[in-house]
């Protein structure tokens, strides 16, 4: 038992099912981000615990308490929305203390955990201001504040960031990350954005059609992903996927590539289970970080293959440069030090290190696990 | 799963105020309007003359007579006159009040000077009841005192203008008020359309070497489409219920000039004893207006979804 | 009013522009053309009316017309102007539309942000139930409002004009909450407010204009109206616009055309003034009465 469970949950509109028992469990304190494409469920799963939409089967439980049913005001929950929500008509100070006031505080008690909000978000100088004359960053703090002066067992964030630039949504993360770490609460996110979900989380749920692909910490989200939607989905720029076939070298298992020009190059693999998929074709995932020039190659792995390719474009990004080649019949780009001899048109060795690669199963796009 | 049963009594009451609030504006609409409704179509099949429901011998009765009073209905030239001053004012009023409005739109979106103060004059009668507008125009047009009588005092003594005292002519007089009253509220539609094109769009135009003319004929009129069906469903709605204007202004007359089957249903339901008759007639425009909105706000409806 | 100006790209030449303008005032003047008559003919004598002086300014201006036409003419039995029936349209109006307007703003808030299953059917009904041609009610309605001992009284006008008139101002509220932030109200029902806390602490503080549009929509047409008037309260109960119409009708003795005139204007004043004062939302609501949706 969590502290927050998720069990065998579903929620259909009709004959439509568009959440599939999903079954999560956040311990306490515990941040964790539901992410995935627009659709894919995650905003449902979050108004399900907000108690905002009913739940058709399966339980959600707050400290073991069953809240099917239960009304959201009920829930000791908080929320945090994509538009922030601020009741137009009244001040920020109002804004806050709503919640305290339809729950029955009194009145000096509302003012002191207002003042003590405002303080720990510092906005104690918009208090008297109404939503409409606040910039997008106030009005974030200020959804946080009402949020936070509820003190509540659960934060709920929807996406509260996509409304911000992307400066201030950089800056605000961190806000949101360091407001974790002072008060302990525990959280569930929504977010479509893979950074803010890798940055933020303990805990993520990646989420496509209606199904958690994958639950896990954010590193084995990244580096064991579960399928390849996960792959794909988290990290920027997504992992490269790269037809392959296993072929036993010296009784070791390799993928065996096709460079540019048709010819083959074998990359050997670190898990040796994959022998004995040996004559079957499989994709291959390879992140561009991992494919470097031998300089830049991680000196603490001890799988690095190396392959001479033809660059095809080169696309300099300030801290890196970006090369792309064509591997497998398909574009694969490779992540280099921007201070990297890379010309296009040029051939080059770049060093891959194939202790972070990983296999899929063409058929079922699940990796194959060693 | 006991889990869906478990809601607290604050929670399912909430879930039923929102029913609660609306079901009696819900009941009013079906019982006012629905239930009457099918209860003048009832009345229609019964042979009922007056109110309480009294019918031919004095009784109080509700005797389902089948389709007679429809076929009375049919073979009264009294409605046959009034369906065609239906034709007649319908076909005149929606034509001219959008061909006007149209035409004040596209010249008010010229940049014209004090276009706010032209709109708050060509909208004003919208706002004024069909009674005074017909009494206004009446006394404007009656030959007497009005048009005619003004000319010739001006000097212009072979001046005739006599329409709304000739059978052959009164409706037009009709169409005259209306057109007068509601053809700055089409203007307004048209102007609301023109105003919500993309400015983009004409600029593109223009550089394609479109002449104004071309320019309207060829990008502006096609894309108000939506606005020349509002303007339609709502002009021949408020053709079919044309009742006040034509009570103040003739009165239905001169004869059955200017009877329409608003004034039709009154006469034969409150005046000449006949409310079968009456409630045919009734059912017959309630078809007819049905026939334009439910398609119409269907679409919209469902476009809204 | 409603329709912003906007920078066109459509440039005329000067002679056209000319014939525009002409066009454009001449349709004014027709326009202004009834007010004008109503205005001038109210403040002069019948004599220079019926001796072909109607378009003509008074020779001798007076306000005796004015005063007949309000409190001595002959309208009913007795000959009492149009005062008692400007006071029975007015405690016909003022509940009628006052009630028509709060039932309409929580249908609108029912109907967008708690939505169920059938909702646009529902709403489907009530609009359609402003369009329907009102012969149809009529029969029906005599009989209820007769057994109901509400025929011919305020009252029953005020049933009546809530009744037709809720479809309309459903149709406002929906609308405007439809772009209402439902967010707003989830954030409100997280902060533990209920059904009627958030209609009264969060949606209607925000929705003065489309209150002042419905309000001035519902106004405008239940005191215009005539023919609920004409068939349930022709009596000492009948509205101005009745009272007004046998006025102007009544075949005894000479016909004061300056009274009749006199008396329009006095019909027309409530909404002329609505309109002048607010016009723009007037205006509003005629658009969203007519381009639904």
């Amino acid at each position: 038992m969590g502290f927050l469970d998720i069990d065998n949950t579903t929620k259909s509109y009709g004959a439509v099912e568009v959440l599939h028992k999903v079954d999560i469990s956040v311990e306490e304190g515990k941040f964790l981000v539901l992410v995935g494409p627009s659709g894919c469920g995650k905003s449902t799963l979050l108004n399900m615990i907000a108690g905002l939409e009913d739940i058709t089967s399966g339980e959600i439980r707050i400290k073991d308490v069953v809240m099917n049913g239960v009304h959201p005001s009920k829930r000791n929950i908080a929320m945090v929305f994509q538009s922030y929500a601020l009741y137009p008509n009244m001040t920020v100070g109002q804004n806050i203390t709503f919640g305290l006031e339809m729950h029955g505080t009194p009145k000096a008690e509302r003012e002191k955990a207002m003042h003590d909000v405002a303080k720990l978000l510092q906005i104690e100088q918009l208090l008297d201001r109404k939503p409409g004359a606040l910039s997008g960053g106030q009005r974030q703090r200020v959804a946080m504040g009402r949020a936070l002066v509820r003190n509540p067992d659960v934060f709920l964030f929807d996406e509260p960031l996509s409304n911000l630039d992307a400066k201030l949504r950089v800056d605000m993360r961190t806000e949101i990350k360091k407001l974790h770490q002072n008060l302990g609460t525990t959280i569930v996110y929504v977010t479509h954005d893979q950074i803010e979900a890798m940055t933020l989380s303990t805990r993520i749920a990646v989420m496509n059609g209606g199904y958690v692909q994958q639950l896990g910490t954010p590193q084995e989200i990244y580096d064991t992903p579960a399928n390849i939607f996960v792959a794909t989905f988290m990290g920027s720029p997504a992992m490269n996927v790269v037809p392959a076939t296993v072929r036993l070298a010296n009784g070791r298992p390799v993928a065996e590539v096709a460079l540019h020009d048709g010819s083959l190059a074998e990359l050997p693999f670190s898990q040796d289970n994959l022998a004995a998929w040996e004559g079957r074709d499989i994709l291959l995932g390879i992140r561009p970080e991992t494919i470097t020039d031998e300089d830049a190659a991680d000196r603490k792995s001890s799988n690095i293959a190396h392959l001479t390719n033809r660059i095809v474009v080169t696309e300099p990004a300030g801290s890196d440069t970006f090369v792309s080649m064509t591997l497998g019949g398909k574009d694969v780009i490779a992540r280099m030090r921007s201070d990297a001899e890379v010309r296009p048109g040029a051939d080059f060795t770049f060093a891959v290190n194939m202790e972070k690669a990983v296999a899929f199963d063409p058929a079922s796009k699940n990796r194959i696990v060693p | 799963m006991s889990a869906r049963t478990e809601a607290d009594f604050q929670t399912r009451l909430q879930n039923w105020l929102p029913k609660l609030v609306l079901s009696p504006s819900l009941a009013m609409v079906l019982i006012f309007v629905y239930g009457f409704i099918l209860f003048t179509v009832y009345v229609s099949f019964t042979d009922s003359r007056i109110l309480p429901f009294v019918n031919n011998d004095g009784q109080r009765t509700l005797e389902l007579i089948g389709f007679s009073n429809y076929e009375k209905l049919f073979s009264l030239s009294h409605w046959e006159i009034s369906l065609w001053n239906m034709a007649t004012f319908a076909g005149l009023y929606i034509g001219i009040c959008t061909c006007l409005g149209l035409g004040l739109a596209i010249f008010l979106d010229q940049k014209i000077r004090a276009e706010g103060a032209l709109r708050t004059i060509y909208l004003y009668p919208m706002a004024l009841s069909f009674i005074v507008t017909g009494t206004a125009w009446k006394w404007f047009l009656d030959p007497g005192i009005g048009l005619e009588n003004v000319m010739q005092s001006w000097g212009w003594t072979s001046f005739e203008f006599d329409w709304i005292k000739n059978r052959d002519y009164a409706i037009y007089t009709v169409v005259l008020a209306a057109v007068w009253q509601t053809s700055g509220f089409v203007m307004a539609m048209f102007l609301a359309g023109l105003r919500g094109i993309d400015n983009e769009i004409l600029k593109a135009a223009q550089m394609d070497g479109a002449s104004n003319w071309n320019l309207y004929r060829r990008i502006i009129i096609p894309q108000l489409r939506p606005a020349f069906l509002s303007a339609f469903v709502i002009l021949s709605h408020l053709a079919i219920k044309t009742f006040d204007l034509v009570i103040a202004l003739t009165g239905g007359g001169p004869g059955r000039a200017t009877e329409l089957p608003a004034t039709f249903m009154y006469s034969y339901t409150f005046s000449r004893n006949q409310m079968g008759i009456g409630a045919s007639s009734a059912v017959i425009m309630l078809m007819t207006i049905a026939a334009i909105m439910i398609p119409y706000l269907y679409a919209e409806l469902r476009e809204k979804k | 009013m409603s329709v912003a100006m906007q920078d066109t790209a459509i440039r005329t030449g000067r002679a056209v522009r000319v014939l525009i303008y002409l066009f454009l005032l001449l349709f004014a003047l027709f326009y202004l053309l009834p007010l004008y008559v109503m205005l001038v003919n109210s403040v002069k004598p019948l004599s220079e009316i019926t001796g072909g002086g109607m378009m003509a300014l008074p020779e001798v201006w007076t306000i005796e017309p004015w005063l007949k036409a309000w409190s001595t003419a002959q309208i009913g039995v007795e000959p009492t102007g149009l005062k008692p029936y400007f006071w029975n349209s007015i405690s016909m109006v003022v509940p009628a539309v006052a009630i028509s307007t709060i039932l309409g703003a929580l249908n609108g808030y029912v109907l967008t942000k708690w939505r169920f299953r059938y909702d646009t059917i529902l709403f489907g009904l009530m609009l359609f139930a402003c369009f329907i041609p009102f012969q149809i009610v009529l029969i029906p309605m005599a009989a209820v409002l007769g057994f109901l001992g509400l025929a011919g009284t305020a009252s029953g006008l005020v049933l009546v004009h809530v009744v037709y008139g809720i479809g309309f101002s459903t149709l406002y509220f929906r609308n405007y909450y439809a772009v209402f932030p439902t967010e707003l109200v989830r954030a409100a029902q997280i902060d533990g407010a209920s059904f009627f806390k958030i209609f009264w602490r969060i949606l209607l503080p925000s929705s003065g204009p489309i209150a002042v549009v419905c309000i001035i929509w519902q106004f405008t047409n239940i005191w215009n109206d005539f023919l609920f008037g004409a068939s349930f309260a022709s009596g000492d109960g009948a509205p101005m616009t009745v009272a007004l119409n046998n006025l102007v009708q009544s075949s005894t003795g000479v016909k004061e055309y300056n009274v009749h005139f006199a008396g329009a204007i006095l019909a027309a004043l409530p909404t002329l003034l609505v309109y002048i004062v607010a016009g723009r939302y007037f205006v509003r609501g005629l658009m969203a009465g007519s381009v639904k949706g």
